[in-house]
């Protein structure tokens, strides 16, 4: 059964745009004016981070976007709340992001069910071992419709990105290098990686993340796959605006603006 | 030498997949997934090998000062009615058991081809451990700290920089042991090819469980040995130790897992009370739950958020257990105890005065329970001392003046 994600994928090829925030980040209530503004200003896919006392994949600018989330009150609890409902408005596909322990908490199957009754899409859960997913989980993922989307890395083995083509949904999260987030390596040096992602021709679509900050990175990053993933950077931005509408226009109006001629791509 | 030994048939050792009962496991995100896999697939074959073990024992032997003593504490063994056995790894090179891990790793890192080495620490002294064994290998060193911690174990700070190392102050959640681990986690994220990750604890991510349990396994592996030269009996009736995560712990009890004769007592920090808020007994207060990467019990709010923890010494100020040690909690084969801080000072002055011995403020949580065991003349015990006082002096000194 198509879900959101499928859909995308299937009438967009290209330059697909997603874009990270962490629920109730800058303010409890933020989320869904965020998200309302994302989707206004063109991007394709919204993921949304559950904040967590330890994120252990992250740099300092996610982890304080979660820390401060958690003292705004932030739980998965309040994140179904604030999502009840928000389809009315909301039409791009949704992804949720976080960490396996609260998930756990919550209860895997209750909280796969809740997603799919508010309308998320898709989920993230970068340390839930792929072993585990298969044993354990994945025929729930099935029965609500939810894709799980698997992170790949410049050393992942290609029999083990194959395997986890086999396994994703929607699309694979190729980690642009081997970092937490935000951290500023050189793209240059994945090139060979990206060709060899290429080479592997996947069933899923890829998207790069992890690096990705302007218009320049997203493009490099877009040209190599079916679009890029940016965090760290949009979080900057929310941490210094004033106003979130205008602040959310601007910064996808920037990545978005049309290709600058002559600006060669990696 | 034991530390390869089969376990596969013990209801108390890891299982193949990497687990201890319903805890254990790996769960980690891709970007570590070469290294850890790595180091699952090859720990057991390393361990196994001959050569390795030549040189680890001679390590042991000549640079650590191996076999530690095991004292009759006569003094004690007369205030708590029991023949009372203190297993000194204080007396090791670097004042702690945490050496006897680092040379193993260190051993296995340089076989594994890594040249950078990281590590966590939280009373600094698996810190020291590693920054030694760095300075002996000539690799580079980054210790990851909370800030707290470096603030309350200074000396230790100035020893792992006098050896060479780098110590990076964590600076995220409560700004100890458990956000030192996450820095260091994070550091491997980053470096994956050249990096070897000496963790110094009983926990994280399978093989280390089991890997650091099997080197600290020489402690056990000596009692067993010593015991049967001064009591003509290798089984003690109780083994007691104090855990964090738990690796004097897990090495003290390593080899008699299997021998349901000898009671196992563990000793978690009970802070300023269980029911304070202000405490690190994982057991009592955890839930199962995921942190560092491992399956355990684990301290953390209904929405899975993991809870601060607090205890006088700081290497038990964590928030979890090794998976070993809660499968030992669950099935029984394990009495967990907690001491206050409070009991912990208290029996840190009492071992000074009574034996002429100042223990860290780690080893004095497990012999503050002896009062609790209910011994008999006839019993022998064997407490594992893990680490000297000396980098608690200024604790001790500012409790007395109370």
């Amino acid at each position: 059964m198509q879900n959101r994600i499928d859909q995308l994928f299937a009438s967009k090829k290209k330059d697909i745009l997603n874009i990270y925030c962490t629920a109730g980040y800058p303010e409890l209530n933020s989320t869904l004016p965020i998200m309302k503004a994302l989707q206004d200003s063109g991007v394709d896919i919204i993921e949304l981070g559950m904040p967590f006392s330890d994120p252990l994949a992250d740099g300092p600018v996610i982890q304080d976007s979660s820390t401060r989330a958690l003292k705004n009150g932030m739980s998965i609890h309040q994140l179904f709340e604030q999502l009840q409902g928000f389809r009315k408005d909301i039409h791009v596909p949704v992804i949720l992001m976080g960490y396996l322990n609260p998930v756990l908490q919550y209860g895997v199957e209750a909280f796969l069910k809740k997603c799919a009754e508010t309308g998320v899409d898709g989920l993230i859960l970068p340390d839930l071992p792929m072993a585990e997913y298969e044993q354990d989980y994945k025929h729930l993922f099935e029965q609500y419709n939810l894709d799980l989307i698997f992170l790949v890395t410049p050393e992942t083995s290609d029999a083990r990105i194959r395997k986890i083509d086999t396994l994703s949904r929607g699309f694979i999260y190729a980690v642009s290098s081997s970092s937490t987030t935000g951290k500023d390596k050189d793209m240059g040096n994945q090139e060979a990686y990206f060709e060899r992602l290429k080479s592997l021709q996947l069933n899923n679509p890829v998207l790069i993340g992890f690096g990705i900050k302007d218009k320049p990175t997203f493009d490099a990053a877009a040209a190599h796959a079916n679009g890029a993933i940016i965090g760290t950077a949009f979080i900057r931005a929310l941490e210094a605006s004033t106003d979130i509408v205008p602040t959310v226009k601007a910064f996808v109006g920037n990545i978005r603006g049309g290709k600058a001629v002559g600006e060669k791509t990696i | 030498m034991d530390i390869a030994i089969d376990t596969s048939k013990s209801r108390y050792h890891v299982d193949k997949n990497g687990y201890y009962g319903r805890f254990g496991g790996a769960y980690i995100p891709e970007m570590l997934y070469p290294n850890v896999e790595e180091l699952q697939q090859k720990y057991m074959e390393v361990l196994s090998d001959p050569g390795f073990q030549a040189e680890f024992t001679d390590l042991l032997r000549n640079y650590v000062g191996r076999p530690s003593p095991l004292y009759f504490a006569k003094r004690l063994s007369a205030k708590y009615g029991a023949k009372i056995y203190l297993k000194r790894e204080d007396l090791n090179h670097t004042g702690a058991h945490k050496v006897n891990n680092t040379i193993g790793q260190i051993l296995l890192a340089k076989r594994l081809g890594k040249t950078r080495i990281i590590a966590e620490t939280g009373a600094g002294q698996h810190g020291v451990a590693t920054a030694t064994v760095c300075a002996l290998m000539g690799m580079e060193c980054v210790v990851y700290m909370g800030e707290i911690d470096i603030e309350r174990q200074a000396p230790n700070v100035a020893r792992m920089k006098m050896l060479g190392a780098t110590v990076v102050p964590a600076t995220s959640g409560s700004k100890t042991l458990k956000d030192a681990t996450n820095e260091a986690i994070r550091d491997w994220i980053n470096n994956p090819v050249d990096t070897h990750y000496i963790l110094g604890t009983a926990a994280g991510p399978h093989p280390y469980p089991d890997m650091v349990a099997r080197f600290q396994s020489v402690i056990s592996e000596e009692i067993k040995k010593q015991l049967l030269e001064q009591e003509g009996r290798e089984n003690p009736d109780y083994l007691v130790a104090c855990i964090g995560g738990g690796s004097n712990a897990a090495g003290t009890y390593f080899h008699y897992l299997d021998v349901p004769e000898v009671k196992i007592v563990a000793v978690e920090a009970g802070g300023k009370g269980i029911h304070s808020g202000f405490s690190a007994a994982s057991t009592k207060l955890g839930k199962i739950g995921i942190i560092h990467a491992s399956k355990t019990l684990l301290m953390q709010t209904d929405d899975g958020q993991i809870v601060e923890p607090h205890s006088i010494s700081a290497g038990l100020d964590y928030p979890g257990i090794g998976p070993m040690h809660a499968h030992l909690y669950e099935t029984g084969r394990g009495t967990f105890l907690d001491a206050t801080d409070d009991e912990a000072l208290a029996a840190g002055y009492e071992l000074s005065l009574l034996e002429g011995i100042i223990p860290a403020m780690e080893s004095a949580h497990a012999l503050a329970k002896l009062k609790d065991l209910d011994l008999k003349p006839e019993d022998v015990v064997v407490l594992c001392l893990s680490g000297r006082g000396d980098k608690d002096l200024n604790t001790y000194i500012t409790n007395m003046k109370k």
